[in-house]
């Protein structure tokens, strides 16, 4: 986490930095107390204080999405959104598609039949930004899915096989 | 040879050529998987290289006050810290390069921009990238080189003390001045390719900590091997030191070579406190090894009918700073400059280059896809030229089994890539029309022979342990690392293959240098023709000490057993009962009658040597053959390139997991695309351009068209069941599909990488103005 101070201590006072605060994230269902300083990302949170491996950083751009949660149901970008703006609103990781029982979503199970995963950094990110898409629009055509897709990158697969799966689960 | 007769000399198997959902993917697309970055350890600092802002300077000075006094900084280590502070390199194994130490951390002097200088470790991220800044360095600029033209100039300045020429290989075969000079035809070019970025998503990575007295580093990398050499930087004995890797999230070459593993293992060792250290993706970018720039000159002279009778190719290679896998790379594309044709005189030489650039390392296609470039531009010429068609001149000059390559090897496996020539261009349909005024459609194909399997001097070698459990349960040991290719899978699906055991009843451990029988890393499509191998022959050792017992038990033979879905019976069922028993009583038999039921196994890849100075010998184990085809639309008002169809066919010997390999084709074609049009790392004396991630021009999902695969099974490779290496060779092909597309839509050849709008209107305003000379 960035800031100062150990995990979960109170922040030591170093030069000029500020002091952390408590806020409330309601991350796929449960509301979490987490110390922040306010210029602590989202990305940083989920990922390091709360042990959200599903939420990776990439780039710290915001141009490769391998950060992104659903923020209300939109997907934002978890290294560009700061901690203190999600304080109060809902958090979805990916974690948060799958059952108690770590279930998976029919859109995870497309991903699984159609091999769109290869190195899988990228995974989560994919899926959450075409759940959304799908949510919002039904039945989008391929392009449509390209389009949504164009801030989430893949280096591995080629994209082709993870449209495919996006498609799969449009259709059903 | 038919497509038919080729695929029955592939025996039929079960497991092996489905495509089931393994461990990995389950993970995957949980969410699950820990990669590299993904671990927490109680009191973990955090880590950071101080990476000099200049390519070549002399360090006159060096303060660390400042740093080490701001609060929550544990650690600031410098040169004189680093107990034996050098990296030897001798990528080629010491055959023909020259010997030069790379520093873990700059002592006096610094080569590139990006060079590590100091290494900072404290209890924040934040704190450790504050202390870095605080780290005062005065540099003393010095002149540099950047380029290969200028690095081999007299007077140039030295990278090295040594010199500027790192490795210069030579392979000649026959009389090539006296073929070209009796050709009926000659064409010549000059081929440019640019410094790319591996931008794999996941940046390096990994935790260091020391536990009962060992070093352990859990990272994302290709090569866990790297533990010797961490043992030397710190002095320790090797046993000390353990290598983990985690799954990673992309390699592709650029963790292959060291990443943040001395640095962790200097701060690790130093506090005795777990480090984590994670690159930026900026300083990814500007400090993480590259793809080699080539400058290629191709001059081929040819019969009247389009036999080829010569080739005389030189190849400069941009090594940049230090040697790296450099020595590696510019031999692979040596013994590769030819492609999959047969050239009877053939001149080559291919030469490693100092450069104040960063340094140039193992990308996949190592070397041996840059040239694709050369050699299939030379084709098109000559079927322009001689008025044949482009696969008309291809035909006549494919290799085929029995050939000799220039270095005096013969082929010893089949050359199917005529096939995949015809089925390539047979995926692409009928040509498209242009989609309005102004533009022009043009259709390219792009062939390749490209080697899986180390360099034959190595007499490379994979190990493998497999233990059937008490319970009738499969678990594999390996050191194998996996990039997301499936190399822990396959391993999986061929063990299921000969032992029975169904998937879900084998569990993989990989990548660990301590705990799992040596693997080699993950590079050079070696894993599965290396590894798959040792699985293949553990299997079977296994299956031929336990069927005995097994054999005894049903009453038959132990060559009459069948392994399948979890029991053994016989092949042959006499009776109309079930005759079967488990894994499991056969486990609890073998141990009742002291059978072992665990097996190591070490395959060991044939043997060859190289001579490098009559540039004959052995090069490589085996071959790759591929085609790519596609049609592409330019606007010649912009010069913009639409890619419109893209196919690709690759003789992959045996489909292991046919999604998994359609898979590497299509992303390795994907990276191809990036390559050939839009990606480039531009380096301005010294200085990298691209300072973000936005501004490096990788493909996403809206650039280019989906990749058509087709796979030929030829049955003829050398790995496990007759499997050959896709890893690589599917992104050798595509940078000269596309240019010959571009050629035959606009009839003038791109000769220069990436393929821009602003390349390609300077190529359409020389052709006006008649300045560009297309065959020499």
């Amino acid at each position: 986490v960035k800031g100062d101070g150990e995990v979960g201590g109170v922040p030591k006072a170093s030069g000029d930095r500020v002091t952390k605060r408590p806020i409330v994230l309601s991350v796929n269902g449960h509301d979490q107390e987490v110390w922040v300083v306010p210029s602590g990302t989202l990305l940083d949170v989920l990922h390091d204080e709360l042990g959200l491996a599903d939420v990776r950083y990439g780039c710290g751009e915001g141009v490769c999405g391998t950060c992104t949660v659903l923020l209300d149901g939109e997907p934002v970008n978890g290294c560009l959104t700061l901690a203190v703006q999600a304080a109060g609103r809902q958090v979805t990781t990916l974690r948060g598609l799958m059952g108690p029982g770590e279930e998976l979503h029919p859109l995870q199970e497309c991903f699984l039949r159609r091999g769109a995963s290869q190195c899988g950094f990228c995974t989560p990110g994919m899926i959450l930004t075409s759940l959304d898409l799908i949510q919002r629009c039904g039945r989008p055509t391929r392009e449509e899915i390209r389009y949504a897709l164009v801030g989430n990158l893949c280096r591995c697969t080629g994209y082709t096989k993870i449209l495919d799966a996006i498609e799969e689960y449009a259709g059903q | 040879m038919t497509t038919r007769d080729l695929q029955s000399r592939t025996e039929p198997c079960k497991i092996v050529g489905t495509s089931p959902a393994h461990h990995d993917f389950v993970d995957k697309v949980k969410g699950s998987l820990l990669y590299a970055a993904d671990w927490q350890l109680p009191g973990m600092l955090h880590g950071r290289v101080v990476r000099s802002p200049v390519p070549s300077a002399r360090i006159t000075g060096l303060d660390v006050t400042a740093a080490r006094a701001l609060p929550g900084v544990v650690a600031v280590l410098t040169a004189a810290d680093v107990p034996d502070n050098q990296i030897v390199e001798l990528a080629s194994g010491g055959l023909a390069e020259l010997q030069v130490t790379m520093p873990v951390l700059a002592d006096g002097r610094v080569r590139y921009m990006g060079e590590p200088v100091a290494v900072v470790a404290a209890v924040t991220q934040q704190i450790a990238h504050e202390a870095a800044e605080l780290v005062a360095v005065d540099y003393e600029e010095l002149p540099g080189v950047f380029d290969v033209s200028s690095a081999r100039a007299d007077g140039a300045p030295r990278v090295h003390d040594v010199g500027n020429t790192l490795v210069s290989w030579q392979i000649h075969s026959g009389d090539v001045a006296g073929a070209l000079a009796a050709a009926d035809v000659v064409v010549e070019g000059e081929y440019r390719t640019q410094h790319v970025e591996h931008a794999y998503l996941e940046p390096e990575a990994g935790v260091g900590w020391v536990e009962n007295g060992v070093l352990t580093l859990r990272v994302s990398t290709q090569v866990i091997e790297h533990a010797a050499t961490i043992a030397h930087i710190l002095g320790l004995p090797h046993s000390k030191v353990r290598v983990i890797a985690a799954y990673l999230g992309g390699g592709f070459g650029g963790k292959e070579d060291m990443t943040v593993e001395p640095y962790l293992a200097l701060l690790a060792w130093h506090t005795r406190r777990p480090v984590r250290m994670i690159w930026d993706r900026q300083e990814s970018l500007a400090a993480s090894t590259k793809r080699h720039p080539f400058v290629m000159r191709y001059r081929t002279g040819a019969d009247r009918d389009g036999t080829i009778t010569a080739q005389r190719v030189e190849i400069l290679g941009d090594a940049g700073a230090y040697p790296n896998l450099s020595p590696r790379v510019l031999f692979a594309a040596a013994a590769c400059a030819c492609g999959p044709y047969r050239v009877p005189n053939a001149s080559i030489t291919s030469t490693a280059v100092f450069t104040n650039n960063v340094p140039s390392s193992a990308f996949r296609g190592f070397g041996a896809m840059q040239v694709v470039l050369g050699y299939e531009s030379q084709l098109d010429l000559l079927a322009e030229r001689l008025g044949l068609s482009r696969t008309e001149v291809r035909e006549r000059n494919f290799l085929v089994k029995g050939d000799l390559l220039p270095t005096g090897e013969r082929l010893d496996t089949c050359v199917e890539v005529a096939q995949t020539m015809h089925r390539a261009l047979g995926m692409l349909g009928a040509p498209p029309r242009p989609s309005g005024p102004g533009k022009l459609t043009g259709r390219g194909i792009g062939c390749n022979r490209h080697p899986y399997g180390r360099t034959i001097w190595f007499r490379d070698r994979a190990s493998a342990w497999l233990s059937l459990q008490a319970d009738g349960t499969l678990l594999i040991r390996s050191g194998v690392t996996d990039l997301g290719a499936g190399q822990a899978a396959s391993l999986c699906q061929i063990a299921a293959e000969v032992l029975g055991a169904p998937l879900d009843h084998i569990s993989i451990y990989i990548g660990d240098s301590a705990l799992n029988p040596p693997a080699g890393g993950t590079f050079a499509t070696r894993q599965l023709y290396m590894s798959g191998n040792a699985v293949l022959h553990a299997a079977r050792e296994l299956r031929e000490r336990i069927a005995p017992v097994a054999a005894d038990l049903l009453g038959v033979p132990a060559g009459e057993l069948e392994f399948a879905g979890g029991r053994v019976r016989p092949t042959r069922n006499t009776g109309t009962a079930d005759v079967s028993i488990t894994l499991a009583e056969l486990a609890a038999a073998c141990d009742r009658r002291a059978v072992s039921t665990a097996h190591l196994s070490t395959w060991r890849a044939q043997a060859g040597s190289f001579d490098p100075r009559t540039g004959q010998g052995d090069t490589f184990p085996d071959y790759t053959y591929g085609t790519h085809a596609a049609d592409v639309e330019v606007d010649t008002e912009t010069g913009q390139v639409t890619v419109l169809r893209y196919a690709a066919c690759h003789d992959v010997g045996r489909a292991i997991n046919p999604m998994r390999v359609q898979g590497q084709i299509q992303g390795g074609a994907m990276q191809g695309l990036g390559y050939a049009l839009t990606e480039d790392m531009a380096i301005e004396d010294g200085y990298a351009q691209a300072a973000l991630f936005a501004s490096y021009l990788i493909p996403n999902a809206q650039d280019f068209p989906d990749v058509l695969v087709d796979i030929v099974e030829s049955g003829e490779g050398k790995g496990p069941l007759g499997a050959r290496g896709i890893g690589e060779p599917p992104i050798g092909n595509v940078a000269a599909t596309i240019a010959s597309a571009i050629h035959d839509a606009v009839g003038v050849r791109p000769d220069r990488l990436p393929m821009t709008p602003e390349r390609i209107l300077a190529l359409l305003d020389e052709r006006a103005a008649g300045t560009r000379e297309e065959h020499r």
